[in-house]
């Protein structure tokens, strides 16, 4: 067990920094320094400002820097603003991570929910609906979903405010990115439960007389549960993923809509630093996954 | 010593089976174990399977339908997905933002004079192009890139599982731990990455090549597919290789002195085929929605070329009155995604129930 969480730490750190190099050296190959593009300066202002960022520099070098002042909290400054990347990330993350969790929360509980009456209701009415709706959400992509909501309920039936710094609704965002993931957990969960429900043991506690929502409760649902755990390593690289087009469609001010900003605008460090911050919420969010997983289920650490 | 059945007479003491108790079988009782159904292969077993299964036939009669209109429709409609609308070799401005089935003043009048004008199915768009024609090519593109991408993915992952998995020893482990690398990289977050870094990269210089229709960012997703989207092919490759090769008869094939290369070819790649292809089935919709996602971002192909992404992303300004260019590429992406993730399961559950989680 040790020995495993300790290899997986390791796989973990290297990730991130095979990613930091490919983000730093990617991001150093684009033909043109970040000081090309403004108004005509005089060599020796670039050159000052090129010594004032390191640019002067060997590129490994350039990446030892960075690496280091990264270590100690610092992502730099963005090019086109200005402004000090991580300030701007941790504000921006806040709303992000706000609007992600209740996604991942509203997915579990209703993936779960609807997972087990599929299963116990299995070919009649309720499954079939369920299935079919299931089916329907895991082929529509995000921002199709996003912008359909965005159209049905803001414009045309005027229930919902749209996003503004006034009102913070956080009602049709949370759907657009919860649904698909819900589809996915509640087929997850649909499975695991029929294997379940067709073990010896749960034969045994409906013969012995236990009351049906106690077999399901818990002889049933803790050992289907196992490998719906799985699936929250996947689950949040796909809000995060699907939050960068959420939040523009809803015009959201979160870490995602930043990020697609500084795609456009092509600010270089912008780019650099929250994909670094990204992967690395991704790669920690797999790690804990993992490990949670064989903590949880016995039968793995005994092989 | 032999009794009227020229059966072997039994020794008193002997402990063998008395054959003289048994009866020979009448005629009746042979027919009874002929094989009445005809020999079936693999493949045709399946493929029964795979007609029985309705959801499964309803996407391939809706895939076949959407390639036939993708492959008819520009040779019907006059457009092309990046032409302005003109009548009579003037350029119609009054044609912007039609609905569908409407005609623009301009065409009007012409059809007034007795002109023949072709109706535009989806209306036009923003910049008086014909909308219909742009999302036939839209859907070109989509599925353009589905199948590029898993032909990449598929080439890749295949001749990497295979080394791997039929060399074993020091040599899998390496190239195991670099897939396992690779398949602990966010992906959509590196593709987003390249796809910025090589679009920039790839810009000037293919200026003026074969490529600088396809455009950068295309050929970048393209790239990328080919560095990080193979990794799950090729452990699937791998962990059915391991299985079959510690079988007899490649043991057999070896012992003769078969070459490794020939092997691979004609004892196990046959063997792993239906999983091959099954997992084929579903990494075409998964490189769709990257791709539409991608174009969604602006990161995909590059104007005036349309895909489905980019068509429901530039639709998005106009929501408020023209919803319905939203609603026709979204949905075509909506039944094409559908449509192979029902035939992929179809194929797994006609093909390999086992792999049915």
């Amino acid at each position: 067990m040790n020995n495993y969480v300790i290899k997986r730490i390791g796989l973990a750190i290297l990730t991130i920094v095979i990613i930091s190099i490919i983000t730093f050296f990617g991001m150093n190959a684009i033909p043109g320094g970040p000081f090309d593009s403004e108004k005509a300066t005089s060599p020796e202002v670039k050159a000052t400002l090129e010594k004032r960022y390191n640019l002067d520099k060997p590129i490994v070098q350039q990446y030892g820097i960075y690496m280091k002042n990264l270590l100690h909290g610092d992502w730099g400054v963005s090019v086109k603003t200005g402004r000090d990347i991580w300030d701007t990330m941790s504000k921006s993350f806040m709303i992000s991570a706000k609007l992600g969790g209740i996604a991942i929360i509203i997915s579990f509980i209703l993936g779960i929910i609807l997972g087990c009456l599929s299963a116990l209701t299995r070919n009649k009415l309720p499954d079939r609906l369920i299935v079919f709706f299931t089916t329907l959400m895991t082929a529509m992509p995000s921002f199709v979903l996003a912008t359909l909501l965005l159209y049905l309920f803001c414009i045309q039936l005027g229930w919902v405010a749209v996003w503004s710094a006034k009102s913070h609704s956080y009602i049709l965002p949370v759907i657009s990115l919860a649904l698909y993931p819900m589809a996915y957990i509640t087929r997850l969960t649909k499975t695991s439960m029929l294997d379940v429900l067709g073990q010896d043991y749960v034969r045994t506690a409906k013969a012995k007389g236990v009351a049906q929502w106690k077999v399901i409760y818990k002889h049933t649902l803790r050992n289907a549960l196992i490998p719906v755990i799985t699936y929250l390593g996947t689950q949040i690289a796909y809000i995060i993923t699907g939050s960068l087009v959420v939040e523009n469609i809803f015009t959201i001010g979160g870490l995602g809509q930043k990020f697609v900003n500084s795609i456009t605008n092509r600010d270089y460090t912008m780019i650099m630093g929250t994909t670094l911050f990204l992967a690395i919420i991704l790669v920690i969010a797999n790690l804990i996954t993992d490990i949670a997983y064989k903590i949880v289920d016995a039968r793995i650490t005994l092989e | 010593m032999f009794n009227e059945n020229r059966i072997l007479k039994k020794n008193i003491l002997s402990a063998q089976v008395d054959l003289s108790k048994f009866d020979f079988a009448t005629e009746e009782e042979k027919r009874q174990q002929d094989v009445m159904s005809e020999s079936t292969t693999f493949f045709r077993d399946g493929m029964r399977r795979l007609r029985k299964n309705p959801l499964a036939m309803g996407s391939i009669v809706v895939f076949i339908i959407l390639v036939s209109v993708i492959f008819i429709a520009p040779m019907v409609v006059p457009y092309r997905y990046s032409e302005i609308i003109s009548v009579e070799g003037v350029r119609d401005k009054s044609a912007k933002n039609l609905r569908p089935f409407e005609y623009s003043k301009m065409e009007k009048k012409y059809m007034e004079k007795g002109g023949k004008v072709f109706p535009h199915i989806f209306g036009t768009d923003e910049m008086s192009r014909d909308y219909f024609i742009r999302v036939v090519y839209g859907t070109r593109v989509s599925l353009g890139v589905g199948s590029f991408a898993s032909i990449i993915v598929l080439i890749i992952g295949l001749i990497y599982g295979s080394v791997s998995g039929y060399a074993g020893g020091k040599t899998d482990l390496i190239m195991m731990r670099v897939v396992d690398i690779i398949y602990s990289l966010p992906d959509l977050l590196m593709i987003i990455l390249l796809s910025v870094i090589l679009g920039d990269v790839l810009g000037d210089k293919i200026q003026g090549s074969i490529f600088s229709k396809l455009g950068a960012n295309m050929l970048s997703l393209f790239i990328v597919f080919g560095l990080l989207y193979w990794v799950s092919m090729a452990r699937l490759v791998r962990g059915q290789i391991l299985s079959i090769k510690s079988n007899d008869y490649v043991l057999a094939s070896k012992a003769i002195g078969t070459p490794a290369r020939k092997i691979i070819r004609i004892h196990i790649l046959p063997n792993c085929l239906s999983v091959i292809i099954i997992s084929i089935a579903l990494q075409f919709p998964s490189a769709i929605f990257t791709e539409s996602y991608l174009s969604f971002l602006g990161l995909g192909v590059q104007a005036p070329m349309p895909s489905l992404g980019s068509l429901a992303n530039a639709a998005r300004s106009g929501l408020a009155s023209y919803p319905y260019k939203l609603f026709f590429p979204a949905v075509t992406i909506v039944l094409i995604v559908l449509a192979f993730n029902l035939l992929g399961d179809g194929l797994r559950d006609a093909f390999d129930p086992k792999l049915k989680k």
